[in-house]
């Protein structure tokens, strides 16, 4: 089964204001959907859109060919989501809060030490997530992906707080997704560079 | 499917253990007006039998009611309630977690406390069996209930006062029927009655709050 991620004449209005109308995409697996715009121009609502964390005003998003809204668990279980709130309790150790999430999906099998020495947080892992700087805090949230073996990646400002390395070891990783055949939406500012076919919605 | 239930009970409770404040805030204010009731209207016997049901049931009923403001909103601030919305798990099932937390909580507690309560009030052992009884399924009620309107009222600033409002109608039949048992009981009259409408009114609020729950949380979290 080859994964594809598509929207068609998506329109998404919020208060009075019209943020995109009639957009569409069409994302093929080892391929990255690149969001660009202005603050303010509708990345972030569009990527809840994509998560099915808001309801647009028309249009229609299909995984596989099918509607998301007839499979939201199955859409659901193909997916992480990270976004510019890290969801992390900042009262939790950082261990904890990985173990939550690999409870929460169980076919989770990669060893959490292992992704913490590869994210360069592996010594702060016994340390409460509120006492880590927001960069690391950010590592700790690309765990996630890590930990989860999905298609589908949808990473909403992935290089907020992050320091070069840490920008670099970003688009590594997508790079190594997509070179699995993985499918990846990203909105970011600044201009990534990665060895993959990228696909552009202005906004 | 209950994967996700045990994952979100059991970070709950590990997140409450890490913060008492937060379980003991409603425990305090539940023993606080408890004691103080005596005091304000005199140690007269007779007045304390008739009105100890009454009060003590109106105080747990507050004191619940003051702890589930705050189900939802750290959730909601920290963005774990993002990723609980887009998790495999089947929500009404994640939502019933996060509520069985808050009741082994804060609900919990209460029923735990209130026989020590109850002395002030001179109530003899059995009909203090009868007060733990209906508070223990009364304060599920009211978890679940408080559930759906701390989920309704999770993305509005300051939405406390509110939410007693929605849930305060929801909750009324809860505190006549637990108030009025534990009064008969103490009058030696039949109560069985009221015991089986509570445990009735339980059973449906576990089955059917927790899908009122997760669709108020998908609507207010857009």
């Amino acid at each position: 089964m080859t994964a594809k991620l598509s929207g068609s004449d998506l329109t998404l209005i919020r208060g009075e204001r019209c943020l995109f109308e009639g957009l569409s995409f069409a994302l093929e697996p080892g391929q990255l959907l690149l969001l660009e715009g202005e603050n303010g121009s509708g990345k972030t609502s569009l990527m809840r859109a994509i998560a099915m964390l808001l309801s647009l005003e028309s249009g229609e998003i299909c995984w596989n060919g099918e509607p998301v809204l007839s499979q939201r668990q199955e859409y659901h279980g193909a997916l992480v989501w990270l976004a510019h709130r890290t969801g992390l309790k900042g009262d939790l150790t950082l261990v904890e809060n990985l173990r939550f999430e690999n409870a929460l999906r169980p076919q989770n099998r990669i060893d959490i030490d292992e992704v913490l020495s590869r994210l360069g947080i592996g010594r702060l892992k016994s340390l409460p997530v509120r006492s880590l700087s927001a960069g690391q805090q950010r590592r700790v949230a690309l765990a996630r992906m890590l930990l989860a073996d999905v298609p589908l990646w949808l990473l909403d400002e992935p290089f907020t707080n992050l320091d070069r390395n840490g920008r670099l070891l970003v688009m590594q990783l997508v790079e190594e997704h997509l070179d699995g055949g993985g499918l990846c939406v990203m909105a970011a500012h600044q201009d990534v560079s990665v060895d993959a076919l990228v696909k552009r919605v202005s906004l | 499917m209950v994967a996700g239930l045990v994952a979100v009970t059991r970070r709950d409770l590990l997140l409450a253990w890490k913060r008492p404040g937060d379980v003991l805030n409603p425990l305090f204010f539940f023993a606080m007006v408890c004691t103080l009731f005596p005091l304000a209207v005199g140690p007269s016997p007779e007045q304390l039998t008739f009105s100890g049901p009454g009060v003590l049931w109106v105080a747990a009923l507050l004191a619940a009611l003051l702890s589930l403001n705050s189900l939802f909103l750290g959730d909601h601030e920290d963005g774990s309630l993002d990723q609980l919305l887009v998790s495999a798990q089947p929500l009404p099932m994640l939502v019933l977690g996060k509520t069985l937390a808050h009741w082994l909580t804060s609900g919990l507690p209460l029923v735990l406390i209130s026989p020590v309560l109850a002395l002030t009030y001179r109530m003899p052992g059995n009909v203090m069996g009868v007060l733990m009884l209906t508070l223990l399924l009364g304060t599920i009620c009211l978890s679940l209930l408080g559930s759906i309107g701390a989920a309704l009222t999770v993305g509005l600033n300051r939405g406390t006062a509110l939410l007693g409002l929605l849930i305060l109608p929801l909750a009324m039949p809860v505190l006549l029927l637990g108030a009025n048992t534990v009064s008969l009981a103490a009058g030696n009259e039949m109560y069985t009655t009221g015991v089986w409408a509570l445990a009735a009114y339980a059973v449906a609020a576990i089955s059917l709050a927790p899908y009122a729950t997760a669709a108020a949380l998908r609507i207010s979290n857009e």
